[in-house]
């Protein structure tokens, strides 16, 4: 679980967890809103990733 | 007997509860122990939560290498990330303590521990706030 794609999606996980635990107190929402928080980060990443791909140039 | 005297306690929630806690008083346990302060607020399942996932992150991060950076303000960024790490209160101590968060820049997954620290210090502090918030009435 140390590959960078291991940790990304483990901290993902903990700071989706965090933030839809802060922002709602209904359970199905917090799994709804941790899911999309969770799902933005690792595309994030992803897409980070691919753009810098090619750094340095 | 009175028919009122045979009623039921009714159990304090956690709305009631919550004025009963000073904020200040709930913000510096949420801040101490992460989840404390939403369970003496009465808000149990989100305080377990916190319990359990920000003080792991932290203890992951430590795993990891990672370093819990001295307050030295001539490198601005590390006495920032000194200050966000102990975010997580009692945790924090007890790891300096006990002598984690050396870190090792040697190590392939410095960084990362570093980032799993310092993120589970901001996320307390965030915490902490929303047990401000819950004990202020305005959530």
């Amino acid at each position: 679980m140390t590959s960078h794609a291991g940790l990304l999606l483990l901290f993902a996980f903990f700071v989706a967890l965090v933030f839809a635990t802060i922002a709602h107190d209904e359970p199905a929402q917090q799994l709804r809103v941790g899911a999309r928080i969770f799902g933005g980060f690792v595309a994030a990443g992803l897409v980070l990733g691919w753009l810098m791909y090619p750094l340095p140039l | 007997m009175e028919p009122w005297a045979t009623l039921d306690p009714v159990s304090v929630s956690a709305a009631a509860r919550a004025q009963t806690v000073p904020p200040v008083a709930a913000a510096a346990l949420a801040w101490a122990l992460p989840g404390l302060g939403h369970l003496v607020l009465g808000k149990r399942q989100k305080g377990l939560v916190f319990l359990v996932a920000i003080p792991a992150m932290f203890a992951i991060g430590l795993g990891l290498s990672g370093r819990m950076f001295p307050f030295d303000f001539s490198q601005p960024l590390a006495g920032l990330a000194a200050v966000a790490a102990r975010g997580i209160g009692l945790p924090s101590l007890a790891a300096g303590w006990l002598g984690y968060g050396q870190g090792v820049v040697t190590a392939a997954s410095y960084e990362y521990g570093n980032t799993f620290v310092i993120v589970s210090g901001l996320l307390n502090m965030l915490v902490a706030l929303d047990a401000f918030d819950v004990a202020s009435g305005r959530k």
